[in-house]
């Protein structure tokens, strides 16, 4: 009997850095890779008698976040206490949000733009503000030494964004997850890089299994430790393929068994289940009394949404039909960053030719870009330089090989397309002296025109590299064109 | 309250009773627990729910950065440290064995 059919159920949780200076609630520096235990004080340490004051910009970023999210912003929002004991955590509860967060329901579209899963909508339930917690660094060798904590990151603001279990496939997560860095990018509200913790990301995985006309689900496995998008592709195949093993095995259902942490391990390529820091998770959540709620006004979420500048999903739209591309050129451009996109924009303007200057950015310029490791930012040819020579090229006055010259010279020179021409010797070859060229190959190699007559049009290669001896200039387009033509007129 | 739910309190809060212990906790609890129960009789549906007696809103900082305190000062509140990392038992080791 063949197996029965089963899906993936897939919610993330992701906890971004947001980018302030300080921390939360108190003014220590959130700077990475100081020395340990240099950006601390009484409040981050937990000293009693210290109050916390919330940190504006966090706040702002938050509800910025929210906006991009299509979430419904709180309008009255307040802050909890999470209870637990761990050494990395000096005050013994986190400072968190429970039932008000800043950022209610709303959703992120993801899409593929190679068409593997048609475009959706992921459904988030919220986004909350809350601190950070410090570093344990483990002694894993001896295994009875101290445990060394550093407390620099205790108090750092981070917004934990909690999906909907929407996401059905390994592919879908890492889209997610793209989308989103790329959005909170293109928000300057987090550098999400992951190397540094700045997004972290934790996966509640089962499985609903379609079994004798009945739907099962599998019980539910939280998995942490997923340093990178491809470890959370890696983890979730992984989980799919043990719980349902797991589950033909022992039949468990998610009525049978409670949430199990797990931790994947990516030397191993496996999940490994994790002691639980509290029996049952039970973090007796209430009210901090140190802390006032936070009320936003409309005022408030209307002056942040005028700030906000175009976000990726609606540049993608605008690009395809204000410059006739498709969806993949505007994703790969897109996924380039902002200064990316408004360099193609300044070149597609200044030259009127979209499509071209596309596939320049994406080809020409990205190469470049890539084997210089350089930004955007720093790329040598100012935009109407490369505009001036796409105009070039479209005119007809110089053919893709030699424009590619010119693009060379330029990434040396600052100089205007058309002198870089002049330097190289490329003139626009006029019609009657490409076609006398032509037929002047043609007379001297019957032997190619007779293979081309029986077929064998590969055989007029060897002419339009003589043509190109003969005249650098010749455009090898045209003068196949040409020396068919010609064939074809003497037939 | 009774003898299972002091322990499972007791172990949460990271505190090691004696037997004799959490049966004076187990009366001394649940005479508080009553007490506050009364509460439980007042009609409070119409009630709106109370996120901070204070009546203030929005006490915010900006985001600037203040001198940190240093390392050493700090850390002499702690029982150990190496002069750069704060020293705890190891944490790897069984959360049950905190229980007894």
């Amino acid at each position: 009997m063949s197996d029965p059919a089963f899906e993936l159920i897939v919610g993330l949780e992701v906890h971004v850095q947001l980018q302030t200076q300080s921390k939360l609630f108190c003014g220590c520096s959130t700077k990475f890779g100081s020395e340990p235990n240099t950006q601390t004080c009484p409040l981050c340490t937990g000293m009693p008698g210290t109050l916390p004051v919330l940190n504006r910009e966090a706040l702002m970023l938050s509800i910025k976040t929210g906006i991009a999210l299509n979430c419904e912003i709180a309008r009255f929002s307040k802050w909890d206490r999470k209870n637990y004991f761990y050494p990395d955590l000096p005050k013994g509860y986190q400072i968190s949000q429970f039932d008000l967060p800043i950022c209610g329901p709303g959703y992120l579209e993801i899409s593929d733009p190679k068409g593997e899963f048609k475009t959706k909508k992921i459904r988030l339930i919220r986004a909350h503000l809350e601190e950070d917690a410090g570093k344990s660094v483990h002694d894993e060798v001896s295994g009875s030494a101290d445990t060394k904590i550093d407390l620099n990151r205790t108090g750092t603001p981070l917004l934990e964004i909690v999906s909907e279990p929407d996401i059905r496939s390994p592919q879908e997560a890492k889209a997610y997850l793209t989308e989103l860095k790329l959005l909170l990018g293109y928000l300057n509200v987090s550098d999400c890089n992951m190397q540094e913790g700045s997004l972290r990301v934790d996966a509640n995985v089962n499985l609903h299994i379609e079994s004798n006309g009945e739907k099962i689900a599998t019980p539910i496995v939280e998995v942490k430790n997923l340093n990178s998008f491809r470890a959370v592709e890696r983890a979730l195949q992984y989980e799919s393929e043990r719980q349902f093993s797991n589950w033909k095995s022992d039949g468990f259902t998610i009525d049978d068994r409670p949430k199990q942490t797990v931790g994947w391990n990516d030397s191993e390529q496996k999940t490994i289940p994790q002691r639980e820091k509290e029996e049952s998770a039970d973090y007796r959540y209430f009210p901090d009394p140190d802390l006032v709620p936070v009320v936003i006004d409309g005022t408030t979420i209307d002056t942040i949404k005028d700030t906000m500048a175009e976000l990726p999903s609606a540049i993608r739209n605008r690009l395809e039909s204000e410059y006739q591309i498709l969806p993949y050129d505007s994703d790969v451009m897109v996924n380039q960053g902002r200064e990316f996109v408004e360099y193609f924009e300044a070149v597609a303007k200044e030259s009127s030719e979209g499509k071209v200057a596309s596939n320049w950015m994406q080809q020409n310029v990205l190469q470049i870009m890539k084997d210089r490791e350089m930004g955007i930012e720093a790329f040598p040819i100012a935009s109407h330089r490369l505009a001036n020579l796409i105009k070039k090229l479209t005119a007809g006055e110089l053919d893709n090989s030699r424009a590619k010259d010119v693009f060379q010279v330029l990434l040396e020179k600052d100089l205007d397309p058309a002198v870089v021409m002049k330097e190289l010797g490329i003139e626009a070859v006029d019609d009657s002296a490409l076609e006398s060229i032509c037929e002047e190959l043609l007379a001297m190699n019957p032997q190619v025109v007779e293979d081309f007559q029986a077929g064998k049009k590969q055989a007029i290669g060897s002419l339009i590299g003589q043509a190109k001896k003969k005249n650098p200039n010749a455009n090898p387009g045209k003068v196949r064109e040409l020396l068919i033509a010609i064939i074809e007129k003497k037939l | 309250m009774d003898k299972k739910s002091i322990e499972h309190v007791a172990m949460l809060a990271r505190l090691r009773l004696s037997d004799g212990e959490i049966e004076s906790l187990e009366s001394e609890l649940n005479r508080i627990l009553g007490y506050a129960e009364q509460l439980s009789e007042l009609e409070t549906d119409l009630v709106e729910p109370l996120a901070h007696p204070s009546d203030l809103t929005n006490a915010l900082r900006d985001d600037l950065t203040r001198p940190s305190v240093p390392r050493e000062e700090i850390q002499s509140n702690s029982p150990k440290s190496d002069g750069e990392f704060y020293l705890v038992p190891a944490v790897l080791g069984n959360a049950n064995e905190l229980k007894k």
